[in-house]
């Protein structure tokens, strides 16, 4: 079964993390894997840096250009998750936007996502209607989930189609806003999350942007599968030692 | 119709709308309504009445005497750089002001680098009282002080974009992450034939003005309305798409795009986009783009800020691949020579932009009595330091 379908049938309040492949350094991808799933990680998205992330906000875009500069690639992140398996055992998803998935080939990405072990996708700028019609075949036939994103704007019909699109879980933004933006909860916020649990949708979600402390972590988690932490960490991760800080980070949400 | 978006927004294998789900809403209550409104009797009245008092419209057709003398074919300049705001950039920001007040927008953004468009914005947000934010790449800041002033002067507040190359792709970027973070009550004003559809067929459709006096103005100065050759530069191609669109079915007419060669299209300083380009998605649309084998948007180079984008519009692409128009190119040199031949020649100070689809001229073949109508996008004051420093004046 894959790992992600898994990981939502036996456990609640998911506690998932964003991270920049190849940032602060190029060797540290896998490193920042097995310390995230030593300090209680239980979903780990590696994003795959484009020089013009438009969905993120300043501290990824930051950490983007940084490992581009150091010469991070599709090419050496699939090679650096070569061993991946062999260490971690939680779910991971990659992140990233379209175009260097098309160069890369679709087919071929797909591929080496299952072959190192990757468990699903998440491509904000890619299409619903391009994915059902040029990619659905290729992911499914490689037990890849992809994960669609929605908003408070987005409508009803349009959250059905989603959900009747993915089987791995639905990405709710807690705002219509670039990655980084803190989750004001308040009534309008209360009521979109309270709305999406009502609709039964068949895929578990995880609520995403704006998510730093333990106090907004529960709120998510009281409106949803669990919640998906990215900017936050990225800054925490960006100087020191590695490890103490991915588990100072982890003690906050988990202590 | 062959060339035109179809129902999908695509243009053959280009086009859609590659846009996160922030955008949805927004890029979808466009595409619900901008035909809509744009047809309707009110806005055409509107718009057209606008287009003629107080841009100026419609800009001469005119027959460069000593310009046809040299190439022995009849050269006409539509005359663009006439335009109120310098450009023909005003034709598509006229347009997008009305339609965002009918959407009940009260913000406009836009992104600009040369800043031709941000001055163009930020014209019509003063003229009908609407909130204006421009991005503007800070390397662009630097080299475009007055146009920056005037935007200033106008009430728009300039932001500098200081993400990635800042220039024009980050200015690009910021503008769409500035529409994520606000999307009730602000409209975007994409300057050129880019973005998500519908933005590359209604910016089309708004500068498509241009060849639609043009084909007016031959008839009556020719007998005809179908010229040999049209000739337009291309950036992210909204003049060009303004001069072919008329002509495009018309498949006599052969259409000739001028990118910008930079140093040279192999010097690794270039805007050559076909050239260099390959089929990607950028911006929020499939086309044609300069990147790295990895997928990574690389940095374009070109003496005019106006020709320094790293893609060309989907519709672009399509006449590109089907063949229907002729893709060249033209270096810096050889641009600021003609635009220097055209101030001599014909007394008019033709924007760098600009000048790159005049230099063709000197490349082409001519067997004597065509007619060829290049696109005269803009003028050229805001380009004099780059001219003063190349010429030594």
């Amino acid at each position: 079964m894959n790992r992600i379908k898994q990981l939502f049938q036996e456990k609640k309040n998911i506690l998932s993390i964003y991270y920049t492949a190849g940032y602060p350094n190029t060797g540290d991808t896998i490193k920042i894997a097995e310390a995230l799933e030593k300090s209680g990680a239980d979903m780990l998205e590696i994003g795959f840096p484009y020089s013009d992330p438009v969905a993120d906000g300043p501290v990824i875009q930051a950490s983007s250009k940084q490992s581009l500069d150091q010469g991070m690639t599709l090419n050496l992140l699939f090679e650096q998750l070569k061993d991946l398996r062999k260490t971690v055992t939680i779910p991971v998803l990659l992140m990233g936007y379209v175009n260097p998935v098309l160069q890369f080939g679709v087919e071929k990405f797909c591929e080496a996502c299952a072959e190192v072990g990757v468990d699903g996708c998440i491509v904000p700028d890619l299409p619903m209607v391009e994915y059902e019609e040029f990619y659905k075949d290729c992911f499914e036939k490689h037990n890849l989930s992809n994960v669609f994103l929605i908003t408070p704007q987005t409508a009803e019909e349009r959250i059905h189609k989603i959900d009747g699109l993915t089987n791995g879980f639905i990405y709710l933004l807690s705002s219509s806003a670039t990655t980084g933006k803190n989750l004001e909860v308040g009534n309008t916020t209360e009521a979109y999350f309270s709305r999406i649990k009502n609709l039964n949708l068949k895929n578990p979600t995880m609520i995403g942007f704006g998510i730093s402390d333990k106090q907004t972590f529960d709120k998510a988690c009281s409106y949803a599968n669990g919640a998906i932490i990215g900017t936050a960490f990225v800054k925490a991760i960006a100087d020191g030692n590695l490890e103490e800080s991915v588990s100072n980070f982890m003690k906050k949400f988990k202590g | 119709m062959k060339y035109k978006v179809n129902e999908k927004g695509y243009y053959g294998d280009f086009g859609g709308a590659y846009i996160p789900e922030m955008l949805y809403p927004n890029v979808e209550e466009l595409r619900q309504n901008y035909l809509k409104i744009i047809d309707d009797a009110d806005f055409q009245k509107e718009f057209h009445q606008l287009l003629k008092d107080y841009v100026g419209r419609p800009s001469p057709l005119y027959l460069a005497k000593r310009y046809s003398e040299r190439y022995g074919a009849n050269i006409f300049l539509k005359r663009e750089d006439l335009n109120h705001t310098g450009a023909h950039k005003i034709n598509n920001t006229i347009g997008q002001i009305l339609l965002a007040e009918k959407l009940g927008k009260k913000r406009i953004i836009a992104e600009t680098g040369a800043g031709q468009h941000g001055v163009a914005t930020a014209t019509v947000c003063a003229l009908r009282n609407l909130e204006c934010v421009i991005y503007m790449g800070e390397v662009d800041i630097e080299r475009q002080a007055p146009n920056v002033a005037r935007m200033k002067m106008l009430g728009a507040k300039v932001v500098p974009a200081s993400s990635g190359s800042k220039t024009l792709k980050d200015a690009t970027n910021e503008a769409m992450r500035d529409w994520i973070n606000n999307p009730v009550d602000t409209h975007y004003i994409i300057g050129s034939v880019v973005g998500p559809h519908p933005y590359p067929d209604m910016v089309a459709i708004f500068q498509s003005i241009i060849s639609e006096e043009t084909k007016k103005q031959l008839l009556e100065q020719t007998g005809s309305d179908q010229p040999d050759y049209v000739l337009a530069c291309v950036g992210g191609g909204s003049n060009a798409m303004g001069m072919f669109y008329h002509f495009m079915d018309d498949e006599n007419v052969k259409l000739i795009a001028v990118e910008a060669a930079g140093k040279g299209v192999s010097s690794g300083f270039s805007a050559a986009t076909t050239y260099l380009g390959k089929e990607g998605v950028l911006h929020g649309s499939r086309s044609i783009l300069m990147q790295t084998p990895d997928g990574q948007v690389v940095e374009p180079h070109s003496v005019s800020a106006g020709l320094d984008y790293p893609g060309i519009g989907p519709q672009h692409a399509h006449l590109f691949k089907t063949g229907r128009g002729q893709y060249v190119s033209i270096t810096d040199e050889e641009s600021l020579d003609a635009g220097l031949l055209c101030t001599q020649l014909e007394g008019i100070i033709p924007a760098i932009e600009s000048a790159h689809a005049l230099a063709y001229l000197e490349k082409m073949e001519f067997k004597g009595g065509e007619n060829v109508v290049v696109c005269l996008s803009g003028r050229g004051d805001k380009d004099l330091d780059t001219y003063i420093k190349y010429f030594n004046l």
